[in-house]
């Protein structure tokens, strides 16, 4: 019988560094897609689609090409020569969806992600590794079908003289596209333990990807810059938004591809009596042990701080970007093309006259005080949903919006040579009030978006995601709801005072 | 080789793990035992860093398992308990890609490699995918995985559950020589015989606690009392029984036996002998009544199950 026991080993784990993690990490890619091109379900649609629908859509494209040139319609047959190109490229990286759940939620449901989490790989050499993994074949697919596609059309019979930089374009955009959807797969994979509830989550990935698409197409064959040497201009910002999104959910996955979320969450079950009680204990707690206020005073006085810290981060953020909205609202009302050179000579004592009426048809028949709360809270409310599924970005863009405007009106108050002052002292009124309230509440919201992307330390994605509603919730009911109330039966009631007495009405 | 201090795992109200102190020298197996549920698994994950514990804190091979994760994870094997191979794969091509994982150089990965399935009678199924292999030709391969790096630590969750005797065999022999070979085991096993034969030191671990911990004969002294004698005569005993009560506890007899309870047999069994013989009583056998520790485990459970329930207190 052969003897097992030799000296034990103690070979030490060289220093991290990235030559190491990328050495791990194709080690892992290695296996993966040697395993991936063993399974004829995946090969045979990426063989189909290299080789056999470039033609197809070759023969498409000649035809379509001839068809509407007899109706003298030369232009749609040009440009359904590039948006095919886009599709050629498009249906191979599909499959790297298909690849990536297999790759991370098939192996947490075969159990064999259990022995790979117990090597010596670092998380992000796992990651990377399986990333890798999942994109290349579908990209050598996409790229090797695009190249057969093209050469069909340069020496076939239509001769066709691509754009060099649409090419490039569509190149970058079906990697871009590949990116988002298998750094959007790693996320759903995380958050469940089979196959089947993975490819349903995968519908939060497919159906913005076939409208981004949609508009893609749209745009290449409506965009006046179509013809430009230099590309078309809104498919670079996509291509720049797409990698916004990528970079995104990469730190997402970064995050969340840890042993700890993927091997804690056993379950996939949805206990709503459970989610509501651990969200209420967050929003009554006074500590990060989640001890429960005494009373209304002991959760004023120290749960409320204790929130309030948890996103000091987010409060200086947004400070900032509204503070960059004003000033470019401001800026861009000096611009020429934007100024709108009010007559410098309006009597300013009918302002106040009219604030009344204007308060009236614009606030209907509510009480202005509830109007002027659902009119923020509408905002607010929007914006929180777009902070969500934008990791904390929509946020920052709906709400600073109003603050372009003001710094835009302002800018062109003074350009027309009245004095700031009451027009300030109309918005300030209440805004001492509902300025930090907006801040505030873009603050909690941008923390809900983007604390996936960084979990504080210890805290796994489900917690961390816990607390930041459960501040969210606890900050609305205790300062936000009542700040709103408060600012808007000032702007009702004492901002039309002010500026009567300011304007001289 | 491995040190555990008051380790402890929570999932929000949920505590998997429960203040748990281990210590495994080298050269020792130590076997976990306990239901479904009851955090062995946890506890391997904590010990492999595969799981942060919420507090406590934990040295295996001498290395951190919440600071130096990755050296904890090249020391240690591990079996999981379920074997997740990749069915699509060869067992060589399997065992090449793990030997890589771990830094064995390409020689060294194929040596090691032949060598522990030549051992575990895996050696005609090289050729074969994974998926074709047999429940516990799978598990010896996973077996084999743990072991190819030749770590100092091992640890195996429930190693021979799924083998024919044939194989639970050498698998057993197998950790009995590497464990001789100054390595630590930590098994965790619902096999109690197997755990019996192999361990050194036993827990017993119950809704993450340890409510039970020491070598087989600590344990079954302490809960199954001093050790079972059967004295068998030839002939009837006519009245034996109280003729050594000052001697033995007894605890019951028939026509020609008598079975009873001492603590020091080395030193009161010759003077019984000496007794029954003086009597003109001729001895047919006397002979320790051998305990098993799924008796010990059984009544340890069954103990804490009624301490809990007297407290009220459930979880």
């Amino acid at each position: 019988m052969a003897t097992i026991a030799e000296p034990i080993s103690r070979a030490p784990v060289s220093r991290p560094s990235w030559r190491r993690t990328l050495a791990n990490a194709l080690l892992v890619t290695e296996r993966e897609v040697r395993d991936s091109f063993r399974d004829w379900r995946i090969i045979a649609p990426l063989l189909v689609l290299t080789f056999l629908f470039p033609f197809l859509a070759q023969f498409v494209a000649g035809q379509f090409t001839d068809y509407v040139s007899e109706y003298g319609a030369q232009i749609i047959g040009e440009r359904t020569i590039p948006f095919l190109l886009m599709i050629v490229g498009f249906f191979p990286i599909s499959i790297s969806l298909v690849i990536a759940l297999e790759t991370f939620v098939g192996e947490k449901e075969r159990r064999s992600l259990e022995p790979l989490l117990s090597t010596p790989l670092s998380n992000t050499e796992l990651y990377i590794g399986k990333m890798l993994a999942a994109m290349i074949p579908p990209l050598l697919s996409s790229y090797g079908g695009m190249f057969v596609y093209l050469a069909s059309l340069v020496f076939g019979d239509l001769a066709w003289r691509p754009q060099g930089a649409l090419v490039v374009q569509i190149i970058l955009l079906t990697t871009v596209q590949a990116l988002v959807m298998v750094t959007g797969a790693v996320v759903v994979s995380s958050q469940t333990t089979s196959t089947r509830a993975a490819n349903l989550l995968a519908s939060f990935i497919i159906i913005p990807v076939a409208m981004l698409i949609q508009g893609e197409s749209a745009i290449m064959f409506l965009a006046p810059d179509a013809e430009s040497p230099s590309g078309i201009g809104a498919l670079w910002a996509i291509i720049a938004g797409m990698l916004i999104v990528v970079i995104l959910l990469l730190r997402v996955g970064n995050t969340i591809f840890n042993r700890e979320e993927l091997l804690g969450r056993m379950i996939d079950q949805i206990n709503l009596k459970r989610s509501f009680q651990t969200i209420w204990r967050q929003v009554i707690s006074v500590d990060e042990r989640g001890t429960r206020a005494r009373n209304l005073v002991d959760w004023y006085r120290r749960g409320i701080p204790v929130s309030i810290k948890r996103v000091r981060s987010a409060i200086i953020v947004a400070s900032f970007v509204f503070l960059v909205a004003f000033i470019a609202g401001y800026a861009l009302g000096t611009s020429p093309n934007w100024r709108l050179n009010l007559p410098s000579d309006l009597p300013l004592d009918r302002v106040s006259g009219e604030m009344g009426v204007a308060s009236q048809y614009f606030w209907g028949q509510r009480p202005a005080i509830v109007g002027i709360v659902l009119q923020n809270w509408r905002i607010l409310a929007a914006a929180s949903i777009l902070a969500v599924f934008s990791f904390g970005v929509g946020a920052l863009l709906l709400t600073p919006a109003v603050y372009v405007v003001l710094g835009y009106l302002l800018s062109q108050i003074v350009q027309a040579g009245y004095n700031p002052f009451p027009f300030a002292l109309a918005v300030l009124t209440h805004g001492v009030i509902e300025i930090p309230v907006i801040v505030l509440a873009t603050a909690v919201v941008l923390k809900l978006g983007a604390v996936v992307t960084r979990l504080p330390t210890g805290m796994t994605l489900g917690q961390a995601w816990t607390q930041a509603l459960g501040d969210t919730v606890k900050l609305w009911l205790a300062v936000l709801l009542p700040g709103l109330f408060f600012a808007a039966f000032v702007e009702a009631y004492i901002t039309p005072l002010v500026v009567r007495i300011a304007f001289g009405g | 080789m491995i040190e555990a201090f008051e380790l402890s795992k929570s999932y929000d109200d949920f505590i998997a793990v429960d203040t748990v102190n281990l210590n495994v020298p080298a050269g020792t197996v130590f076997a976990l035992l306990g239901p479904n549920g009851a955090g062995k698994t946890t506890t391997v994950r904590m010990l492999t860093s595969i799981l942060a514990p919420t507090s406590g804190s934990a040295r295996v091979a001498g290395y951190d398992v919440t600071r130096q994760p990755e050296q904890v994870r090249a020391h240690v094997g591990v079996l999981t308990e379920q074997h997740g191979l990749y069915e699509r794969m060869k067992a060589l091509e399997y065992l090449e890609f793990f030997g890589r994982v771990y830094g064995l150089g390409p020689a060294e990965r194929k040596r090691r490699a032949l060598s522990l399935m030549e051992r575990f009678g895996l050696e005609d199924a090289l050729d074969k995918r994974l998926g074709e292999y047999s429940k516990g030709m799978k598990q010896k391969l996973a077996l084999t995985r743990a072991m190819l790096h030749n770590p100092p630590v091992l640890l195996l969750d429930e190693p021979t559950s799924a083998m024919d005797p044939q194989s639970a065999r050498q698998v057993r022999d197998a950790v009995i020589e590497l464990q001789r070979d100054a390595r630590a085991f930590l098994i965790t096993t619902h096999n109690l015989s197997e755990a019996q034969e192999l361990a050194h030191h036993i827990a017993i671990i119950r809704r993450g606690r340890i409510i039970a911990s020491g070598s087989f004969e600590t344990l079954s002294q302490r809960i199954a009392g001093d050790p079972l004698m059967e004295l068998r005569i030839v002939g009837e005993m006519n009245g034996l029984a109280n003729d050594v009560a000052d001697l033995v506890t007894v605890e019951a007899s028939g026509k020609d036996w008598l079975r009873y309870r001492v603590r020091e047999p080395q030193v009161v069994n010759p003077a019984l002998v000496r007794r029954v013989t003086d009597l003109g009583l001729q001895i047919l056998t006397l002979a320790p009544l051998s305990r098993t520790l799924e008796e010990v485990y059984l009544q340890i459970m069954h103990e804490d199950e009624t301490k809990e329930n007297a407290n009220g207190n459930y979880r």
